[in-house]
């Protein structure tokens, strides 16, 4: 006998004390799936017999078994639930979960159950306790249905017992197996003529009857339709709409969910008592005009329809009203209402319409949901989420989503066919797909990245990041990346260098490297937008872009920023076609130093080189007269002569990438890699090709773009390292901060091992910015550092870096972008050596 | 005290301090009896902060120049300033570490003892101090106001941040140059105890010790000096405890506490507040931006408010409110929580209560940011009402201050910028709001602090 169970289910057995339920559960179930009342008494008082106990132990099975069916797990409740109270709340618990409870009763004779037990020492209870088990079973059987099971199995006999078997059956919403690709089309209402317009559009070929009316419809390549619902009502042709629409879900051409339209039509048409209000007046009429075996059509096709679709391996949802996550692939009453319904605040706007729950602000689910009901003038994403009903019937347009392109296409509607209650505006103060909410950010968090798995974000990491993010940072909407901090070579081990482009080489084996001059200013990121509407529509925000440092922070005010953005967009402008984007991000150095970091320079390097100019010329004339005098003091002057050479070469490092500005005069940009743009990301292109562009820029304005020199280097060929070397030192001898090597290639992975995206070697004189004045007197102490902790830093946010740009050009929503953006943000406040 | 130093290499040292003392008087190389310091000998020591090593750059019957060079180790430093960088001015800067390397060198000259010459040692004698490079935390005529009531002519020459940016302007060093005649002693007490209140800091922690040395360095000259008050609350790290010991030590006198007459302003808005609150009956109460606890602190002790929420974004702001919050008593405790959030994310933890306040918070919220903020608390927690406060720019005048009275501040309102704003967020939320004045009033220029109470419409 086979018992058919759905997938996602509470089952419930139902059996007196020595009916054989555990040895049943074990046959048929998984032992995580088995939760025995037995086992539980045993968990809180040690002895799985302690009746005392069961109080307790049922609190912690319901516990366990909530946990369970949140996680859509098929779950199987061991216990003798003869009684109606506990089956009660087992049912209860199922739908606070939105699964269907099942019931399995095995019904057994009192002496099998009494002799099972009597071979059980552990079992002493009296036979009477089996033959109340046995009574109260015999009379709960009838009405398990009426307590709200919704299939009820009941094995008769030890042989109904032994020949079971358990068939697990996908819920009618699941359509997981279904990949499309799918076109998903929104609210028709009766707007015949421009659903075949639309599916003209779409590439559909429509099949007519001899009359000439579209009876069907199919794709050449095999794509499917997805209505939304309400196909009909308020529209000229209702009839129209559910011959062509039934005709290609009756041909496996499309397929559809019911729209509240087409629920409260069916109840019209099997003739209860409903409101003749929003447009079932008019369908009524029109399909009384239709012969009564279409009639009868109809309404066996919207008794047909179910509330949502889960397809494409559960990564597209599709339902009328929309629906949030928990719900997803969920079968209830609840679940249903929301998707045919929606939820409602209560409250009523001006028009006295319900005002909706913005379930869709606080989606944060993985799977697409599309979905229509309520009519907006521009389908557009919220979240994951898209409303495709964009109002035909009232005069807007009728539009389709192909999935998974993700393509809008749409069709005017002919004309107004219908007044509308509401004027169709955009529900403005609803619409913040910008919304974000501390459970996006904070405690511990592993993010999944496509470059290197998963990366844990440790909770104090996150709580360190809300300050500098709330109080600092610029606009999340801007905010797209956080540049990955960068771990220098390994230690030069000998003479009087800590760093040598040798170790950088060697950290790439033998592949081939860009070596590039090292810009100092201020790492800045730069988001910049074709023309003032791109902000509004792609990122949701007002302005032209946005500049900030590696923190998130600002480095100009918004007037600056704005004078500074339309200079980089003017530069940009032969790439905006060219890269098919209105939008670009770009990596760079932001000179000089002294834009942005005034504050350390005046308060700390310009300070010290201050001092030891004012303190150490002093020191070495009174040490010269003391030496004239004959006082042995000829050490002490040398070294002091010394540290007045390291302290001059000092001033000389940091002076160099200082410059004085005024506003933006004197401000240069150094941009070394394009991030992303519209639908796509750059980390495989090769380092010359983001120089290339560059350069580009620095062509289109000069005063703007600095250019950064380069070398290519094959580590494999003594020549080019001694070429790349000798490059570094006469760059390094001048006073430049050095250069960093990167794979030449870009993004590079050894085995399965991320690569660095590169290391940066220092110049011997500037490393005195980062170290003090004399730090080469006393190498050998700093040669110990630990790169380790850096290098492994650096590349835990360089693939956080990658996956929010993946991210942001899949156009994912806000809270996913912020989410790895503020990862790595969080995991700057590891503590490491901060002069690596 | 003389030590050889073997087994520290130099290369380990840092910098150079620079001090010399010179003197005229006849004949000039009695300097170095006076010093206890040999004029023709190099001579090192062992000091906390490093090596100190005397010299003389001259030494006739006419002139003679001591001269003290302090080098710095690297690793007492980073001690001194746990977390601090490794580019420091301190190897370069007279300051605390100056004034210790002096007591330390020359403590026998400045206790006034001197056995080869005790009649000079107790004569006040022509004296040049030279300290080339000296941090100063303050105005340009610090060091003008602490040596010259000494009786010390003072040359102050500020030193250029970088001469190469003249548009950086000067840094916090100057060569100082003080010449007079004092006793050696003095001289030398003057420093011990000056170098570091130019400065303000000290690479050492102050503890009731500092009382001490401070009234022994100082008792002679310090209890009639006019910045006695200044000097000690430098001296001892602004600990309010140890200036008054040491000023009632050094003369009797005890300062006047902070003038009563007055309420502080805080006091004040923090009442205005909770009378707000108790107006429109909330019991349930969020504290968004709590920092420190102060108000919730106050909140407690009302029982009218039976559940009170604090919130700040900032985790060491919560930890000192947690702190404040552990005196409580646990009944009182448990009405309380404590919560890490933020104005710029949504938390639907605090939605539902009767009330929020946002005491002198949106000033520090960059105003392209505010709207988020006014989605968090107005569009998603909802309280039934919000009370805000925020300074009146309009009254800062009256504050002396000149532009802003917080440097976090991004904004400060003028009762029409803020009446607007509020006016905009209670129509866009479906709020009433109604405003107050907060302290004193000026009738031009209104209060001092702006208040504003938010009653949701259907409330």
């Amino acid at each position: 006998m086979d018992l058919t169970i759905p997938d996602m289910a509470l089952v419930v057995l139902i059996g007196a004390s020595g009916s054989g339920k555990s040895t049943f559960a074990r046959k048929h179930f998984a032992g995580t799936q088995v939760l025995s009342s037995d086992f539980f008494r045993g968990l809180v008082s040690d002895d799985e017999n302690n009746q005392a106990a069961s109080a307790e132990a049922f609190d912690a099975l319901h516990y366990i078994a909530g946990k369970r069916l949140r996680a859509g797990l098929v779950t199987v409740v061991d216990a003798t639930n003869t009684q109606r109270g506990p089956r009660a709340e087992l049912v209860r618990l199922a739908k606070a979960h939105d699964v269907l409870p099942v019931a399995i009763v095995l019904d057994l004779p009192e002496q099998v159950c009494l002799r099972r037990n009597e071979a059980r020492p552990d079992r002493d209870f009296g036979a009477h306790v089996v033959k109340r088990h046995v009574d109260e079973l015999r009379r709960s059987v009838r009405s398990l249905n009426k307590e709200g099971f919704r299939r009820v199995h009941v094995l008769r006999g030890e042989s109904e017992v032994d020949e079971a078997r358990i068939v697990v059956e996908p819920l009618r919403n699941d359509l997981r197996g279904e990949t499309g690709p799918f076109d998903v089309i929104g609210d028709v209402h009766g707007c015949r003529a421009e659903l075949e317009e639309l599916l003209g559009e779409l590439g559909y070929a429509i099949d007519r009857d001899e009359q000439g009316r579209a009876v069907g419809a199919a794709h050449p390549a095999g794509r499917r339709a997805v209505f939304v619902g309400d196909l009909v009502d308020r529209g000229p042709d209702t009839p129209g709409v559910l011959r062509l629409a039934m005709g290609m879900v009756e041909s496996g051409s499309a397929m559809a969910v019911s729209g509240n339209h087409e629920n409260k039509l069916l109840r019209a048409l099997r003739g209860k008592q409903v409101t003749m209000r929003h447009g079932l007046a008019e369908s009524l009429e029109q399909l009384a005009a239709e012969p009564p075996e279409f009639v009868e059509r109809a309404t066996a096709f919207c008794d047909s329809l179910i509330g949502h679709y889960v397809l494409d391996g559960g990564a597209l949802v599709v339902a009328h009203a929309g629906l949030p996550e928990q719900f997803h692939g969920r079968a209830s009453g609840r679940v249903r209402s929301f998707a045919l319904y929606g939820e409602t605040t209560g409250e009523t706007d001006e028009y006295g319409l319900p005002v909706r729950y913005p379930w869709a602000q606080d989606y944060r689910g993985r799977a697409i949901v599309l979905y229509g009901h309520t009519p907006v003038p521009e389908a557009e994403w919220i979240n994951s989420t898209m409303c495709l009903d964009t109002g035909c019937v009232f005069g807007g347009k009728l539009t389709a989503l192909r999935y998974p392109e993700r393509e809008l296409v749409s069709v005017a509607a002919h004309k107004v066919w219908y007044e509308p209650v509401r004027p169709l505006v955009a529900p403005l103060p609803d619409r913040e797909p910008t919304a974000l909410a501390l459970d996006d950010v904070m405690g511990r968090r592993v993010i999944e990245t496509w470059a290197q798995g998963m990366v844990t974000v440790r909770g104090e990491q996150s709580a360190a990041a809300l300050e500098v993010m709330s109080r600092f940072a610029v606009d999340p909407r801007w905010l797209v990346y956080l540049p990955p901090t960068m771990a220098p070579a390994e230690t030069h081990r000998d003479g009087d260098l800590l760093e040598h482009p040798r170790e950088a080489f060697a950290g790439f084996g033998s592949l081939p490297v860009l070596c590039e001059e090292k810009h100092m200013g201020s790492r800045a990121v730069v988001l910049v937008t074709r023309s003032a509407s791109v902000g509004p529509r792609r990122f949701a925000i007002e302005g032209d872009g946005a500049v900030y440092t590696r923190t998130g922070r600002p480095f100009f005010d918004e007037e600056s920023t704005t004078t500074l953005l339309h200079r980089v967009r003017a530069a940009v402008e032969g790439l905006w076609d060219e890269l098919d984007t209105d939008w670009l991000l770009l990596d760079a150095e932001l000179l000089p130093w002294n834009a942005k970091a005034m504050k350390l320079i005046t308060g700390q390097f310009a300070a010290v080189g201050a001092s030891a100019h004012a303190a150490l010329p002093s020191a070495l004339s009174a040490l010269g007269s003391a030496l004239d005098r004959g006082v042995p003091v000829g050490d002490l002057l040398s070294r002091t002569e010394s540290r007045l050479a390291n302290a001059s070469a000092f001033r000389d490092a940091y002076r160099r990438y200082c410059w004085p500005t005024e506003g933006l005069d004197g401000v240069r940009l150094a941009p070394f890699q394009l991030l992303a743009t519209e639908g796509a990301t750059y980390h495989d292109k090769p380092h010359a090709w983001h120089l290339a562009i560059a350069d580009r820029l620095h062509q289109a304005d000069p005063g703007l773009f600095t250019r950064t020199k380069r070398l290519a280097v094959d580590p494999t060929d003594a020549d080019s390292v001694a070429a790349g070397v000798a490059w570094w030192e006469s760059m390094t001898a001048e006073g430049g901060e050095g250069m960093v090597v990167k794979p030449a290639a870009n993004f590079v992975r050894t085995g399965r091992k991320l690569t660095l995206p590169g290391l940066k070697v220092r110049g011997r004189d500037y490393l005195r910015v980062v170290y003090g004045p004399d730090y080469t007197d006393h190498l050998d102490r700093l040669r110990d550092r630990k790169i380790g902790p850096k290098r492994s830093l650096a590349l835990r946010e360089y693939a956080l870096g990658l996956e929010a740009l993946d991210r942001l050009s899949r156009a994912e929503p806000l809270w996913r972008v912020h989410e790895a953006v503020f990862g790595v943000l969080a995991l700057e406040s590891e503590p490491v050596d901060p002069r690596l | 005290m003389q030590t050889g130093c073997q087994g520290v290499g130099w290369f380990a040292r840092l910098g150079g301090v620079l001090l010399t003392v010179s003197t005229s008087t006849c004949p000039a190389t009695d300097l170095g009896y006076l010093l206890f310091k040999h004029p023709d000998r190099a001579q090192v020591f062992s000091v906390a902060s490093g090596v100190a090593h005397v010299f003389y750059p001259r030494a006739d019957e006419a002139v003679c120049t001591a001269a003290l060079l302090l080098e710095v180790d690297p690793i007492t430093l980073a001690k001194s300033r746990p977390g601090s960088t490794y580019v420091d001015d301190r190897p370069y800067a007279s300051g605390s570490l100056m004034a210790v390397a002096i007591g330390t060198v020359f403590r026998t000259a400045m206790n006034g003892r001197c056995d080869a010459r005790p009649e000079l040692a107790q004569t006040a004698i022509p004296l040049s101090i030279h300290l080339p490079s000296v941090a100063i935390q303050g105005a340009d005529d610090l060091a003008e106001r602490l040596f010259g009531p000494l009786g010390w002519h003072v040359e102050c020459a500020p030193v250029a941040l970088d001469p190469e940016f003249p548009a950086w302007g000067n840094s916090r060093f100057v060569s100082l140059r003080l010449t007079g005649e004092h006793r050696l002693a003095d001289a030398l007490r003057h420093l011990y105890v000056m170098l570091p209140v130019l400065d303000d800091t000290k690479h050492y922690w102050v503890g009731e010790e500092e009382v001490a040395k401070l009234v022994r360095a100082g008792g002679e000259w310090l209890t009639t000096h006019p910045e006695r008050e200044f000097v000690s609350r430098r001296y001892l790290a602004h600990q309010r405890g140890y200036v008054r010991s040491a000023l009632s030590a050094l003369d009797g006198t005890i300062p006047d506490e902070e003038p009563r007459t007055n309420r502080p302003l805080a006091v004040v808005r923090a009442e205005a507040v909770v009378a707000a609150l108790r107006e429109v009956g909330a019991r349930r109460v969020l504290d968004l931006g709590c920092g420190g606890g102060a108000l919730l602190e106050r909140l407690v002790a009302d029982t009218s408010f039976t559940e009170i929420v604090g919130t700040d974004v900032s985790a060491g702001a919560l930890d000192a409110a947690e702190r404040r919050l552990a005196k409580l008593p646990d009944r009182a405790r448990s009405r309380v929580a404590l919560r890490h959030s933020s104005l710029t994310y949504t938390d639907p933890e605090l939605a539902g209560f009767d009330a929020a306040v946002l005491m002198e918070v949106v000033e520090h919220v960059d105003p392209p940011r505010l709207p988020a903020v006014e989605r968090v608390v107005f569009g998603v927690a909802k309280p039934t009402h919000v009370v805000v406060t925020t300074p009146n720019v309009e009254y800062n005048p009256l504050l002396g201050e000149q532009k802003s009275r917080h440097p976090d501040h991004r904004f400060e309102w003028t009762r029409a910028e803020f009446q607007d704003w509020a006016n905009a967020v209670a129509e866009r939320n479906d709020y009433t709001v109604r405003f107050g004045p907060v302290g004193p009033v000026d009738p031009d220029l209104g209060p001092a602090t702006q208040l504003a109470v938010f009653s949701k419409k259907e409330a």
